[in-house]
This record gives C-alpha cells, sequence and structure tokens, in this order.
C-alpha cells in the first residue's frame, strides 16, 4: 500500500476476555477460567478519506475492535496505530488528547450516552472545551446551533435534556457530539440502526459530505447490508472475532468468496421480496468461550472438510480481496463464476414495483 | 375483525412550561390475536409513545388525554396501578428500544429471567432455571448454560438484545408490543427471532406490535402496516398494499430512501426538511411543508382517513370526492 496515506493500522490485534466464574466459586465447584475470545489476530488499515466497514454476526467483536481503536479497551496483544502512534501507548491524559479530538465515537447505544443531567447544549459542547477549541460565549452558542442544525435538529434543542427525545433523536444528538471537535476520524458503531430510513438517508448523505468536504475517514459498523453497500469502499467481513474476508467492499458485496460471506448476503431481508427461500446458516452458533478448532467457522460450512476442522486458514489474495478459506484456495469453490449476480438480476425484476 | 387490541382515538399531551403539547393525537388501530401489525414512522413520529401508552407505562410530563385502549374487549387504560402490573409481564410483554432499561444490571441473565418466572408462573426454581437456559438457546446465544451466569455488561449489544426479548417471551404473553427489537442484531440472528415470533403468532395465537425502521423486516413478518407521522397514523394497511402501491406521499418517500443493496446511488433519496415536532406543529396535514404533492387545501384543513382499498390514507389525495387540484 505505498504511495496512500494510512490512517489507521490495525496489527494483530488480541482482545480477550476474563469470564471465570468468582475464585471462590472455582475453589467449592471445580469450575474452571474461562476466556472470552473476542478478537483474534485481526489486521487491516483504513485509508485517509475513505470508509471501511465491520460486519459478521452479533458478538463477533465488532465493537471491541471499535472500543479499542477508540482507546477504552485495553488490547491483549497486537497494536493499533492512529496516525503513526500507538493508541494503547499514551502515559498520560495529557498525550492522550491531540489523538482523541481526532478520532470521536458514535456509540451502538444512544441511550447509555448521553449524560442524562447534562443539557444537550453542555453534551456537544463538551468536546469543544475539553480540547479547548473555543471558550464559552456566543460563539460557542453558534456552533452548537450549527451543528444541530446539521443533523436535523432545531438550535432550541440545545436547552433541553435527552429524555425529552426519541431514539432517533438522541442518535442524531450524538452524531453531533462526535462531530463538534472537528475529527479526522469518526468510529460509527451502528450509527443508523436506531433511525427512520428517511432520516437514516439524511445521515448518511451528510456522511458523505462530510467525507467529500473536510476528508473525513469512517470506520462503519453496521448489520445493515444495504447501508454498508451505499457506504464502504473497504469491507471486512468478521467470524467469531476474526477476519475472514476483506478488501473491496463493490466486489465483496458482488462476488463473496467466504461461504460464511455468502451466507451472510444471502440472509439480507429485501422488502420488494420478501419470504424468498432465504439460506440460513444451521448449525450451532458457536461460542467465543470455545472457538471451534481450525477453522472457526468449518461447523457450520457446506464446504468442511477434515482439512478445514484442523488447520486453520491463512489469508490468500483474490483480486482486491482476502480471504481465510480452504475451499477457496483450493480451488473447491468456484471464485470466478458464484451464483451472486444470477440471484441479483431475480431481485432487480420483482424491485420496480413500489 | 375479532381484535385482542383496540386503540381508539388515543390522544398524549406533554405537559410543558406554558401549554401542552400533543404527542399523539387521534390514533386508531387494532391487533387481532395471532396478527403482526407493523409501525412504522419518522424518527419522533409517536410510536415509542403509543407502545408506551398501550402498557400504561406512560410517565409524566406525558399524559394519556383521550381515547380508550381495549384488551381483550376490556379496557385496560383505566385499570389500577396493581391491575396493570398484573397484565404486563403475564399478558402483555414489552421489548423496549432500550435494552438496557429492562435489564438489571447488578443481576445475573439467568437470576432475571427465573425471577420474572416465578413472579408470574406456577414453577418451582430448578424448572425455572432450566427453561432460562432454553430461553437463551431459543433466542441463539451461544453456549446458553454458561451464558446464564453474565451479568449484562458482559454482553455484546444483540446478545443483550436477545435476552430482552426472552424475558419478553418467557412468560407465554397474549400480545407483545415489540419496539424495535432486532436493530441491534444481524440478519441471521434477526432471521431467526423473526421465526420465532411469527411461530409464537401462528401456534399460540400471540398478537405483536412491532415498530421497527426495517422495511425489510416489515415485508417478512408484519399482516398490516402502521404508517406514522407527527403523532398521527398517516396509512394503516395491508403489508403487501402498502409496500407495492403506497397511497399516501410519506410513506412513498420513505420507501423511496431506503438504501438498495442492488444499485449504488451517489446520493440516497431524501425527503428534504424534517417533520414538524410537537412544540411546533403546523397546521392543516402535517405532512404538507415537505409534500411534493400539497395544494391549498392540505395547508388549510387537516384531512381524515379515508378508506383506500383495504387501507386507510389520511391525505386529501385519497379522498373519493377527490377532482385533481384546482388551478
Ligand atoms: N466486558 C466484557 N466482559 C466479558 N465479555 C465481554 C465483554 N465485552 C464484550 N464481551 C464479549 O466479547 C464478544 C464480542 O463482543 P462485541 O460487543 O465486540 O460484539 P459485536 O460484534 O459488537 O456484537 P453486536 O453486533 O451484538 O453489537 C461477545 O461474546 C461478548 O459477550
Ligand atoms: N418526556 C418527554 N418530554 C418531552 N417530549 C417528549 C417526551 N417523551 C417523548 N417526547 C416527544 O414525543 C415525540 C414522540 O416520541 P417517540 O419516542 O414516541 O418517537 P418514536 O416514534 O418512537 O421515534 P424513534 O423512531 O426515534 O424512536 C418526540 O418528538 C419526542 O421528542
Ligand atoms: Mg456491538
Ligand atoms: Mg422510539
Amino acid at each position: 500500500m505505498n504511495g496512500t496515506d494510512i490512517i489507521l493500522s490495525v496489527d494483530q490485534l488480541t482482545v480477550r476476555f476474563d469470564a471465570s466464574p468468582p475464585l471462590l466459586k472455582r475453589l467449592v465447584t471445580g469450575a474452571k477460567r474461562r476466556t472470552v475470545h473476542a478478537v483474534e489476530a485481526v489486521d487491516f488499515q483504513v485509508e485517509r478519506g475513505s470508509t471501511f466497514a465491520l460486519v459478521g454476526e452479533s458478538g463477533c467483536g465488532k465493537s471491541t475492535i471499535a472500543r479499542t481503536i477508540a482507546g477504552i479497551q485495553a488490547p491483549t496483544k497486537g497494536a493499533v496505530s492512529f496516525m503513526g502512534v500507538n493508541v494503547a501507548g499514551f502515559r498520560t491524559r495529557h498525550a492522550a488528547l491531540p489523538y482523541r479530538r481526532n478520532l470521536q465515537m458514535i456509540f451502538q447505544d444512544p441511550y447509555a450516552s448521553l449524560n442524562p443531567r447534562w443539557r444537550i447544549g453542555r453534551i456537544i459542547a463538551e468536546p469543544i472545551l475539553t480540547h479547548r477549541l473555543m471558550t464559552r460565549g456566543a460563539a460557542l452558542d453558534a456552533r452548537i446551533a450549527e451543528l444541530l442544525a446539521t443533523v436535523g435538529l432545531s438550535p432550541k434543542d440545545a436547552q433541553k435534556y435527552p429524555h425529552q427525545f426519541s431514539g432517533g433523536q438522541r442518535q442524531r444528538i450524538s452524531i453531533a457530539r462526535a462531530l463538534a471537535a472537528n475529527p479526522a476520524f469518526v468510529v460509527c458503531d451502528e450509527p443508523t440502526s436506531a433511525l427512520d430510513v428517511s432520516v437514516q438517508a439524511q445521515i448518511l448523505n451528510l456522511m458523505k459530505q462530510l467525507q467529500r468536504e473536510l476528508g473525513l475517514t469512517f470506520l462503519l459498523i453496521s448489520h445493515n447490508l444495504a447501508v454498508v453497500a451505499h457506504m464502504a469502499d473497504r469491507l471486512g467481513v468478521m467470524y467469531l472475532g476474526r477476519l475472514v474476508e476483506q478488501g473491496d467492499a463493490e466486489q465483496i458485496l458482488a462476488r463473496p468468496l467466504h461461504p460464511y460471506t455468502r451466507a451472510l448476503l444471502d440472509t439480507v431481508p429485501d422488502p420488494h421480496a420478501p419470504h424468498r427461500p432465504r439460506a440460513r446458516l444451521s448449525g450451532e452458533v458457536p461460542s467465543p468461550l470455545a472457538p471451534p478448532s481450525g477453522c472457526a467457522f468449518h461447523p457450520r460450512c457446506p464446504l468442511a472438510d477434515a482439512r478445514c476442522a484442523a488447520e486453520r486458514p491463512e489469508p490468500i489474495r483474490v483480486d482486491a480481496v482476502s480471504v481465510a478459506c480452504h475451499a477457496v484456495a483450493e480451488g473447491r469453490i468456484d471464485a470466478a463464476q458464484p451464483d451472486r449476480p444470477k440471484d441479483q438480476q431475480s431481485l432487480e425484476q420483482s424491485g420496480d414495483a413500489a | 375483525m375479532n381484535a385482542l387490541l383496540q386503540v381508539e382515538n388515543l390522544r398524549v399531551e406533554i405537559a410543558a412550561r406554558k401549554r401542552r403539547l400533543v404527542a399523539i393525537d387521534d390514533v386508531s388501530f387494532e391487533i387481532a390475536a395471532g396478527e403482526v401489525l407493523g409501525v412504522v414512522g419518522e424518527s419522533g413520529a409517536g410510536k415509542s409513545v403509543t407502545g408506551t401508552a398501550v402498557l400504561g407505562l406512560l410517565e409524566a410530563p406525558a399524559v394519556q388525554a383521550g381515547g380508550r385502549i381495549l384488551f381483550d374487549g376490556r379496557r385496560i387504560d383505566t385499570l389500577s396501578e396493581e391491575g396493570m402490573r398484573a397484565l404486563r409481564g403475564k399478558e402483555i410483554a414489552a421489548v423496549f428500544q432500550d435494552p438496557l432499561t429492562s435489564l438489571d444490571p447488578l443481576m445475573t441473565i439467568g437470576d432475571q429471567l427465573t425471577e420474572t418466572m416465578l413472579t408470574h408462573l406456577p414453577m418451582t426454581r430448578a424448572e425455572g432455571e432450566a427453561r432460562a437456559g432454553e430461553l437463551l438457546a431459543e433466542v441463539g446465544i451461544p453456549a446458553p448454560r454458561e451464558r446464564l451466569q453474565a451479568y449484562p455488561h458482559e454482553l455484546s449489544g444483540g446478545m443483550r438484545q436477545r435476552v430482552v426479548l426472552a424475558l419478553a417471551f418467557c412468560c407465554a404473553p397474549r400480545l407483545i408490543i415489540a419496539d424495535e427489537p432486532t436493530t441491534a442484531l444481524d440478519v441471521s440472528i434477526q432471521a431467526q427471532i423473526l421465526d420465532l415470533l411469527r411461530r409464537m403468532c401462528r401456534e399460540r395465537g400471540t398478537a405483536v406490535m412491532l415498530v421497527t425502521h426495517d422495511m425489510g423486516v416489515i415485508a417478512e413478518v408484519a399482516d398490516r402496516v402502521a404508517v406514522m407521522y407527527a403523532g398521527r397514523v398517516a396509512e394503516i394497511g395491508p403489508t403487501r398494499q402498502l409496500i407495492a402501491h403506497a397511497a399516501h406521499p410519506y410513506t412513498r418517500g420513505l420507501m423511496a430512501s431506503i438504501p438498495s443493496m442492488r444499485r449504488r446511488e451517489k446520493e440516497l433519496t431524501q425527503i428534504p426538511g424534517a417533520m414538524p415536532r410537537p412544540d411546533a406543529p403546523v397546521a392543516g396535514c402535517a405532512f404538507h411543508p415537505r409534500c411534493p404533492q400539497a395544494f391549498a387545501r392540505c395547508a388549510a384543513e387537516r384531512p381524515p382517513a379515508f378508506p383506500v382499498g383495504a387501507a386507510r390514507v389520511a391525505c386529501w389525495l385519497a379522498d373519493p370526492a377527490f377532482e385533481g387540484v384546482p388551478a
């Protein structure tokens, strides 16, 4: 990746949580220590001014990666470097400040992330004041009004408290707060899942506009694959803590290689094609407490064989995509002619009803 | 129709400093046993407030200022606090938009499920604990038995959401008010939860009010859809009709804003402007300032709900007496 401007680089990131029962209980019942393997050896890079999206099943580790990048969660192993600085390496709050200003986060849960006792104006002003970008006064009030207008709220809302807003309105408040300090990078964990589609369209258009005008970089986490398709330049597909496929978003969505990615894309509900037979992922949902051997997807994979159960696949390159799958590497899956485009055609035909 | 839930002319007001704001105005709908009513609409339109009113959980400054709510033919909006509490949890269950409000951060999820069942159902603690594990498996939580020991903060966003669903299902309620139950979930878990909901409707005749922003979900599970805008029902009717031939211009705008996996637009279609809020209501039809088809009458008079096929549409364009926009 020479010649490109890498703003964020994640190297062999691993995050594990201790989920053991309390010591006393372990002694009494003989229960063992347990470790949650939330994120395992994840590698990816994000180019300045682009959008990198992370998708994958609930609990596969997306928010944990986001929190690690935001410096809220310490990595167990590996490194995260942002604008050339190691995120986990800050010794003091002061040293972390310039980094914090440039990296803001929109959280998955708009309820938990707004202080219920603060007025909206103060919530949005907080990053501006923390980073001493402005002092209290008319100019700051004007900036808050401008931010509220940007996310489709009214300047009068600055006087209100979070409980006076609906779920979607609160999410817009957290977006305004994230933009307040003019960051270079915004981690967006499900930024629009609390929003109706028309407000979602406004927010997504706004994110794209800010990207064009200010060169913002986004890490986007979303379960909504249509949103991902609309926003992402590059895409990372996670399964049980690992990246199984990553690369050019358009290619992955048009020609998914990994069997998990294929299953994921097949499950997307479509308002214009309801009740179509959707291939469901069968088999037991795996546990991050005891990840399966070999390829973690093998117990649910239609193409799994003995090698998949024994040996973890290393990522290989196919065009603009890197994928970790023995079936792809051995040519047991047809990389050039997958069934996806045919499927899309039939959708296209039924899609013009509305 | 034999309605299990009937909401008639519901009005909810919010006491503000000088006046009372109208959050919900003249909202009527019904849900039959075994039926799923999808509720969609602009953020802030009043979907959650409507659900909260049905549950009898409105809190000051919001109050029910008019209308009636009937469950199984019996009025419930006039029930005492205790009467309503007995109904909730057992007959009527809720899945709130915010999973954390329904979970106790200091209790393991296994204890929360067991306690809830012991309160409402005749079973022993051991039975309750066994059932709790089954419930977690039903909502797709991996390693369900081990997870019974976990506290809410140890779970991912989507797992917490599924625990809340398990809590709602545990007493086999007859009506479920589900406020965005699947937004935090990935598509495969979402499909699993929707299957579960649908099965409960079919097999046990459970009725569901399903608030969601996802038209794909609506198309999959809802029998009928209500579209809310600025505290009112803009359009309500059978799902198929609504998706293929939306009559209200707002519904059409909503459908057009959905990003598609099929084509990658440079920009998504958006409805210009914002929905009027309770503190700044507009005269006439609340959608008219943003409506591409508005004409003089829309700004002056509020449209009643006109029948269009099997739907009801609150728009002057749907007026059978409408004969084109006067020049
Ligand atoms: N503080 C914690 N203690 C123990 N386990 C944790 C903790 N935080 C997260 N986990 C576990 O780590 C795994 C990954 O969680 P994470 O929140 O990253 O998932 P996610 O991909 O964001 O899922 P979702 O889509 O549901 O939000 C889960 O199994 C979760 O239970
Ligand atoms: N306690 C309150 N005080 C003042 N206004 C309130 C209060 N509760 C709700 N509102 C207002 O009532 C309106 C309806 O809110 P509601 O939460 O029902 O919206 P919603 O349709 O559920 O939106 P979303 O899709 O964003 O969750 C909103 O404009 C909100 O600001
Ligand atoms: Mg998450
Ligand atoms: Mg709501």
